[in-house]
Order: C-alpha cells, then structure tokens, then sequence
C-alpha cells in the first residue's frame, strides 16, 4: 500500500521535475531578447484600442514605437499625460501637438432645417441615406440617425433634442472615428482653442440654402470681408475660419445674416484660456 | 496502408472529434468568428496535437505501465501536454518569429483544449501502436480543424446576412454547430 503510494508520487514527481528541467534549459537556449520598453509602453497606453493612432491596438503602437521609431505622440485617447509617460520611457522630450476634439459642421437640427418627409426605415444614417438621400431636404445636411453617436467608443457624442449630435469636448479623444463613419463627413477633428467655426456643411448656392435651412452658409463673404485678423476666408460656397490667425473677437459672428458661423463650447470660455495658456507654455 | 486510410477517413468524418465526439467544443465556437482566427487555431492544433499524442503514448507505455501507474493517466498526460504547448512556444518563438507570430493567443490557448488531451486517451483506450496513434493523431486533428475552418467560413458569411436580432452570435453560431454535426452524422454509414 505504502510502497504504491511512494511509486505514483516520486514518478509524477519524476515526471514534473524532468519536464520542468527541459523547459528550464529551452527557456535558456531559445531565449528572445524583447525590449522591456516595449511591455513599459504598453502599460503606459489607455489599452482603448480605439485604432486612433493608426495601429491595430495599443501593443502593435507600443511595437511599433520601439522597433520603428514611431512619433510618440499619436495616442488620441490618451492625451499628453500618456505622451509625456511615454516619452519618459524611451527617453525623448515631450512633443504635445494640440487636443483635437470634433465638431458636427451642421447646425440644421428637425426645427431649423426643412424636412421632406418622414423617414422609418433602418435606423442609421449610411442606410438611410443609401435607400432615400436622407429626409432632410438639404443634401449636405445631418440626418439625425446617431450612427456616430453609436461609433463613439468613448461616450462623447449625444443626441440633443432636435435631433442633432452634440460633442461633450471632455469626453472626446479625436480619435476619428465619428469622421469616419458619417456618410455626409460632418464630423470634423478641429483644436480644442479654437473659438469660432462656420458650422454648416452646405456647397448649394445660397438660394437653395435658404429655402431649405435657416441656419446655413449662403456664402455671403460677409465674414471675410469683415475679419480684423483675415482668418475668415471662402472656399467655394463656404466660409472656413483659420484657427491660427483667429483671435476671438467674434466680428465674424455679429456681421453672419444666417448664424451659420458660431461660437464653439460658450460654456466653457471663460475656463478654457488658462487651460489653453498652461497647454501652450508646455509646448 | 488500406487499413490506415480507413482510420483517416473515420477519424476525419465518421467519427470527427468536434461534431460526433464533441471534443473541444470551447475553441469551435470562441475561435470560429472569422477564417484567419480559425485557420490559426487549426494550424496550432494540428501540431500539438500530434506531437502531444506520440508524447504522452511513450509516457503511457514506457513510464506508467512498467510502474504499474495507468490510474495516474489524466494526471500525467495533462503535465505533459501542459508543459508541451510551453516547450512549443518557446522555441517557435526563437526559431519562427513569423510562425509564432501568425499563431499568437492561440498557441496558449491550446494548453488547455480538451481535443488534445481526448485523442491523447482514445489512443491509449484503442490500443494504437506508435504509427497508428500518430496517423490517428493527425487524422483527428485534420477533422478539428475541418469543421473549425467550415465554421469559421459560415460565420463569416453571417456578418454580411440579415440575421435577427436575437439570433446574432453564438445563437446562429450554435445552431450551424448543430446542423453541420447533423451532417457529419451522415458520414457514419460510411465505414459499412
């Protein structure tokens, strides 16, 4: 009895010890150096794998950085406080580019743009655009189905009441996704300081424009002409705002007839120029 | 050599290790989403799976019989396996990078699939020689990874169907499951 028990423990004991040894020596002579920057990194990432970057996930950028030298500073999600880790691991200095949040380049929500019939079909904006053009009648416009509300890995975007999708700048990363799922490209990655756009979308003449949005671009030039700073400036049939050259003296705002050209996150004017300032003196 | 096709086609049809055995029936529906995942699980497979099996038999014959230690079976072979992927692992991780590469999460995941460990009993319970239980070894796993690879290709063609609602996922992937073992079922009038 005792002597059965001795035999099955000291050969699974035998076995194991013989195995462990084999592993052991393998370990030894197949032995891979891997950059231990590359797991430090790795760790250092959000682990979102939200692709913001360009990468499949957060270790293929982490691979990359190390193997490729990759620019550090290509993590959307994580911002600078990831940057900055990073950098720290592999030992370069800080290069911040500015946060880049979206803005939905459409203010035509159901009570300011006109509607041409009721849509019910597949509730999301590619199909509904691919089976009707979409219900509103402006073809540039939103068409409300939250297809990039439902894209957003980070609960940034939300639907306000008219319909329309509306970015929270705190939640939003940039990291693109939304820009590239809208069908209509309203969405657009833009700094976070800057202080005024010209949210419409819209390269119909401004007749058109009028008859089916109260709040479009009728690429009346107005904004143009009268930007103390030139950072106002048409391309087409639409008034785009440079983020480099504006000051924020909203001259552009009081001269626009449609109020296509608006303030962008009022709420948070008054917070963000020392956010921006301390951002800025970091660069 | 007649008879050795027999046990080949048995073994990949008749008595195919996912569909008629139900044999590592984890990675069937985990790894079957799309056919590069299933085709990386099925090269993993295929490989530890023979080698496990000419392994843990000279274990069996060569260590746990002279002993007088058949009991300690299950125990000794999972060691063994166990031990195997990690062995596997490590040297295709310094001898093929690209291989290792291609494999990934699945070389691991192998460590614990019930498909290697059963094939490795059926041989010993069948009373295989060393060749048998190496052909049978491969035939079996070659039958894992049909229908892992079928699966896979099935499930592929999902995402592109209008399937319901609820029937999305494991739901429609668990009723292919059924219908394609219903199919293999057919091939048991084979053998007569």
């Amino acid at each position: 009895m005792l002597s059965s028990i001795i035999t099955a423990v000291g050969a699974m004991a035998a076995l194991g010890i013989a195995l462990s040894i084999v592993l052991g020596l393998a370990a030894k002579v197949f032995y891979v150096y891997v950059d231990p920057r590359i797991e430090a990194i790795n760790d250092a990432l959000p682990g979102a794998n939200c692709g913001g970057c360009g990468y499949a996930g957060c270790n293929d950028y982490a691979e990359a950085i190390i193997n490729s030298n990759v620019s550090p500073n290509l993590c959307v999600a994580g911002g600078s406080d990831v940057t900055e880790n990073v950098c720290s691991i592999i030992g370069v200095s800080a290069e911040l580019g500015e946060r880049k949040v979206a803005r939905i380049f459409c203010q035509g929500d159901n009570v300011r743009a006109v509607r041409n019939f009721e849509y019910t079909g597949a509730q999301d904006c590619r199909a509904a655009i691919a089976a009707t053009g979409g219900d509103k009648a402006c073809s540039y416009g939103c068409v409300g189905l939250a297809t990039c509300v439902r894209v957003c890995p980070f609960d940034a975007l939300s639907m306000n009441e008219n319909g329309l999708p509306v970015v929270n700048e705190m939640l939003c990363t940039g990291c693109g996704n939304c820009v590239e799922v809208c069908p209509r490209d309203l969405p657009r990655l833009i700094p976070i300081s800057q202080k005024v756009a010209n949210l419409c979308s819209s390269q119909d003449a401004g007749k058109t424009v009028k008859q089916v949005c109260s709040v479009g671009c009728i690429a009346c030039g107005q904004c143009q002409k009268n930007c103390p700073e030139s950072a106002a400036y048409m391309v087409g049939r639409l008034a785009y705002v440079d983020p480099d050259k504006c000051t924020g003296q909203l001259v552009c705002i009081e001269k626009c007839p449609t109020g296509s050209m608006a303030v962008l996150h009022p709420e948070a004017q008054q917070a963000e120029p020392e956010a921006a300032e301390a951002e800025h003196a970091a660069q | 050599m007649g008879d050795y096709l027999l046990m080949m086609v048995t073994a990949i049809f008749a008595n195919n290790v996912l569909l008629i055995r139900f044999l590592g029936l984890c990675p069937f529906v985990g790894v079957s989403s799309n056919l590069s995942s299933s085709f990386g699980m099925s090269g993993a497979a295929l490989f530890v799976c023979v080698l496990a099996s000419a392994i843990t038999w000279n274990v069996y014959h060569f260590l746990l019989v002279p002993l007088q230690l058949e009991y300690l079976r299950t125990v000794s072979f999972i060691l063994v396996i166990a031990s195997l992927v990690q062995l596997v692992e490590i040297v295709m991780q310094k001898t093929a990078p690209a291989l290792y590469r291609a494999l990934g999460i699945y070389l691991p995941l192998i460590t614990t699939n019930c498909m290697i460990f059963g094939v490795a009993v059926l041989n010993i319970q069948e009373e295989h020689s060393f060749l048998d239980t190496v052909i049978y070894a491969f035939a079996a796993a070659l039958g894992f990874c049909l229908a892992l690879i079928i699966l896979g290709g099935i499930r592929e063609r999902f995402a592109l169907g209008r399937v319901p609602t609820m029937m999305q996922g494991f739901p429609a992937a668990l009723i292919t499951a059924g219908i394609m073992a219903l199919c293999f079922y057919g091939f048991i009038g084979l053998g007569q």
